[in-house]
């Protein structure tokens, strides 16, 4: 097990006449190799859940463990941790601050104590890994386009060697194919490095397409805690805490309603056309339909 | 093009008459859109130290656009397509390399005329905490028709009217860092507003707000459309948000390359696709279960369109199993 | 934090005070501080508490609200109060090694204490009660025969406007890039000065270039909505002086003159 949380409180002006809950009592664990989406509306508590993580926020009360050792013990290696659990911030390509992209992709494993050999092979890797081409490699970050400045931020992090990556919403501010591309290069990096990824979005149809799991924020405590199939489940839940399922949910319970026989836990298009067209008679190749 | 004849005579003259020349057109029956460009091409220049051209980037590439008074209109593009720098060139922020742009009549490079077409034509930016003045909502909404000399009285009716039109007279003595980023919006498109425009321009306005902050600002837009008779131009890359606009164009490259209702660009749905753009997941639903033989219409845009021809169907092949 | 200083922020309430013109209040405020320094004997400090607990009540203001500017200028009080109790020559009550504490430094520390107290919270009533814009359209009126002989007064009362705007702004996002550059194993805090100082660089320049692009994008708002300088603006919320204000000002004689007989 990667992260264990054990009832994390966090206040915030702890002892003033503004004393208030930014977490709540919120327990969960994460496995290794897991991809958890991580939702709920602004001010849910969900970016300070994952400043917990590494340990940039100390929690009022409770326990973070981090590979079975809890990481509040005295003597704990925090910056060790902030390696070892990566965490993206929203617009992370504003923190980009060195000549060139290369330089500011270095910083990371510079700051682990790592020899210029190893810093450099490993920004390498990690440029390769957010798929930036070479040509940009040795530009000055502020000359890149929006996508390219996110994947050059999102490397920076990936440079440390992370076991576990926090994006905290990725593809913001860039346009569908743009966020497409993230998206599928984070999906290579839990398949194809089995990366352990926690993803905080606003949308519910990136989160449908690519976690495992799902926790749901609400007001600083955990909501609903499972797979996507599960927490869509509770759509009109959802609806009332200001979030809303993926709209292919919404097209499935209502052919539902009308009596049509469809399965209930689909979330994706690819899915839905699926079982639609087994239930035309037309099934496609994909869906294995009885024709 | 009698107009244009007409407004050399008229500036040849020396005269200052042009507020009447969208009137003389009419009579003439040569009919000019709230926003028009003609040929439209803007180059940004990038040079050197020495003041040599080092690189010459063409983001708007021989445009032309007609936009009718009323209209919601969306513009659709992928980052780097062109759109926020034509939406710049639409209150003389940014003047054309070639080609003209005018506003309501009024050429965007003569500039005499400046602050009547920034005040015809109000816009609205990405960020919201850069573009809110004022310490105090109220304040900031006032901002406008003060640097326009409106007397007092005069702009206390215009921020009343502009913060309620969008919702927001409740939070009038709030500082602006207190408000959520879709309200923030809000308060820039009242701050608009109370400059009286013909026509509001938005330049990816929710492009950093949460979904309930997009609801928001999209209700909010809508509404002054429908209600105020106000000229919508929304530049954004979520399709959601142009589902209900009057007209889509989209834009690639720095040229016009589709443009039609929602329901006929939404059912070019490769076509979208190749310019960086995706469509709504029901679109691409009704699409894929098109392609693949179903008996759907071309560009379905809500659940309850989907729903209205897939039912029946599903119903009729219920009934055949049973 | 830096969030918590009162200074410049303004407390939403309706009351006399809020409704004053800013001018009665930035004068108001200039005669308090020095009529603090003209006091010098307990009956004009009561004199000032007196004024003070006045003008409190009526703005509405909560007290805890009040004082919690003084916050920020607690280690200044403290090192002025410990210089003045023990380096001020007189009798002496006790002594710890070569420093001794004296009756005559006890009362100045006393005084001084007391005086830095009132100034900060005298402002605070100020900056409360006023909001940004009111205090730099106050400024900008008061300071207007400088503009006569060429002095940028709109610009700097334009810019002054805007910088109390963004400041929280800023410092919210000095705050987030710290913690990105920490999760990136930035450390800020540990190394000796050039170390702290070359650590300082990953914040500096995002920062920079953040305020950079802001200071470009609000230009173009700015632009966008018809800015072009204070020729020819009109005032949202003109300056005009009320009754209030006259009796404020006879107040504000009456107790300027109370604090010069009172003293000793």
């Amino acid at each position: 097990m990667a992260i264990k949380a054990e009832h994390i409180n966090y206040l915030y002006g702890e002892g003033t006449a503004f004393e208030q809950y930014a977490l709540k009592d919120v327990s969960f664990e994460i496995q290794d190799g897991e991809f958890v989406g991580l939702i709920g509306h602004t001010g849910s508590g969900k970016s300070t859940l994952i400043q917990h993580l590494n340990g940039l926020i100390q929690a009022s009360s409770g326990k973070i463990y981090y590979n079975g050792e809890d990481i509040y013990q005295d003597g704990y290696d925090k910056k060790g941790l902030r390696s070892k659990v990566g965490l993206v911030f929203q617009y992370p390509e504003h923190q980009l601050f060195e000549v060139d992209v290369f330089s500011d992709v270095c910083f990371g494993p510079r700051n682990q104590g790592l020899s210029k050999e190893e810093t450099e092979a490993r920004a390498r890797e990690a440029l390769m890994l957010v798929g930036l081409e070479e040509r940009f490699w040795y530009q000055s970050p502020f000359e890149l386009s929006g996508g390219q400045k996110r994947r050059a931020a999102i490397a920076g992090v990936l440079a440390m060697r992370p076991e576990v990556l926090i994006l905290d919403e990725p593809t913001a501010g860039l346009d569908p194919r743009g966020r497409d591309e993230i998206l599928d290069e984070i999906a290579a990096l839990h398949g194809e490095k089995g990366m352990t990824i926690v993803l905080v979005s606003h949308s519910m149809e990136d989160i449908a397409r690519y976690a495992d799991r799902i926790l749901v924020m609400n007001r600083g405590e955990k909501m609903f805690d499972g797979t996507p199939k599960e927490v869509f489940g509770h759509y009109k839940e959802l609806e009332k805490i200001g979030l809303a399922a993926p709209q292919i949910t919404y097209v499935v319970h209502q052919l539902q309603e009308h009596g049509i026989p469809i399965k209930g836990d689909i979330t994706t298009v690819e899915e839905a056309r699926d079982e639609i067209l087994r239930l035309l008679g037309k099934g496609s190749g994909k869906a294995g339909s009885r024709l | 093009m009698p107009g244009h004849l007409l407004r050399i005579a008229v500036k040849q003259g020396g005269l200052r008459l042009w507020n009447e020349i969208p009137d003389c057109q009419e009579g003439t029956g040569v009919s000019m859109g709230i926003i028009k460009a003609s040929k439209l091409i803007y180059e940004y220049i990038r040079r050197d130290e020495e003041d040599q051209v080092e690189e010459v980037n063409r983001a708007i590439d021989g445009l032309d656009l007609d936009i009718h008074e009323g209209d919601f209109v969306a513009i659709l593009g992928h980052n780097g397509s062109g759109k926020s720098t034509f939406a710049k060139q639409l209150n003389g922020i940014l003047l054309p390399t070639e080609g003209t742009v005018w506003i309501s009549g009024m050429k965007t490079d003569d500039d005499s005329h400046i602050w009547d077409i920034r005040k015809t034509a109000g816009m609205v930016f990405q960020n919201p905490d850069n573009q809110i003045i004022g310490n105090v909502v109220e304040e900031d909404v006032g901002f406008g028709p003060e640097n326009l000399g409106v007397p007092t009285d005069e702009i206390w009716r215009r921020v009343d009217e502009s913060l309620a039109a969008v919702g927001m007279t409740a939070y009038r003595m709030k500082s602006p860092n207190k408000l959520s980023g879709g309200q923030k919006q809000r308060v820039a498109i009242a701050g608009v507003m109370a400059m009286k425009p013909k026509c509001i321009i938005l330049d990816e306005p929710t492009a950093m707000l949460d979904p309930n902050g997009r609801r928001e600002v999209i209700r909010t837009v809508h509404e002054l459309n429908k209600k105020e008779g106000i000229t919508v131009l929304l530049i954004t890359h979520y399709m959601e948000e142009v589902i209900e606009a009057d007209r889509v164009i989209v834009m690639d490259s720095g040229r016009l390359v589709m443009d039609g209702t929602p329901k006929e660009i939404f059912s070019r749905v490769t076509e979208l696709k190749g310019y960086r753009l995706d469509v709504p997941q029901v679109t691409e639903l009704a699409y894929e279960l098109k392609q693949q033989g179903a008996e759907l219409p071309d560009g379905v845009l809500t659940i309850q369109e989907l729903m209205e021809c897939l039912v029946p169907m599903l119903q009729a092949c219920k009934e055949q199993d049973g | 934090m830096m969030r918590e200083i009162t200074l410049g922020q303004y407390y939403p309430v309706d009351s006399v005070l809020h409704r004053m013109d800013p001018r009665t209040k930035l004068f108001g405020t200039m005669i308090f501080i020095i009529s603090l320094f003209f006091a010098n004997s307990l009956a004009a400090y009561g004199a000032a508490t007196l004024f003070l607990v006045l003008v409190i009540w009526m703005s509405k203001v909560p007290f805890g609200f009040m004082i919690r500017g003084l916050k920020a200028v607690m280690f200044l009080l403290l090192i002025s109060v410990s210089f003045n109790l023990f380096l001020t020559p007189g009798t002496e009550i006790f002594r710890i090694g070569f420093l001794k504490m004296t009756w005559e430094g006890l009362q100045l520390a006393g005084f001084m204490a007391l005086r830095l107290v009132y100034l900060v919270i005298g402002s605070s009533v100020m900056t409360l009660t006023t909001t940004p814009n009111q205090l730099t359209d106050g400024l900008e009126k008061s300071l207007g025969f400088l503009k006569r002989a060429g002095a940028p007064v709109h610009e700097v009362s334009m810019m002054m406007s805007i910088a109390l705007r963004f400041i929280p702004i800023l410092v919210e996002e000095t705050d987030k890039i710290m913690k990105a550059q920490m999760a990136r194993g930035a450390d800020f805090e540990s190394g000796n000065l050039v170390q702290k100082a070359k650590s300082m660089v990953p914040l500096l320049v995002p920062l920079f270039i953040s305020a950079f692009r802001r200071a470009t994008d609000l230009a173009m708002a700015m632009e966008a909505r018809c800015y072009h300088g204070g020729e020819g603006r009109s005032k949202m919320k003109p300056l005009h002086y009320a009754r209030r204000d006259y009796i404020g000002y006879l107040v504000l004689l009456g107790y300027l003159l109370a604090v010069i007989l009172l003293r000793r």
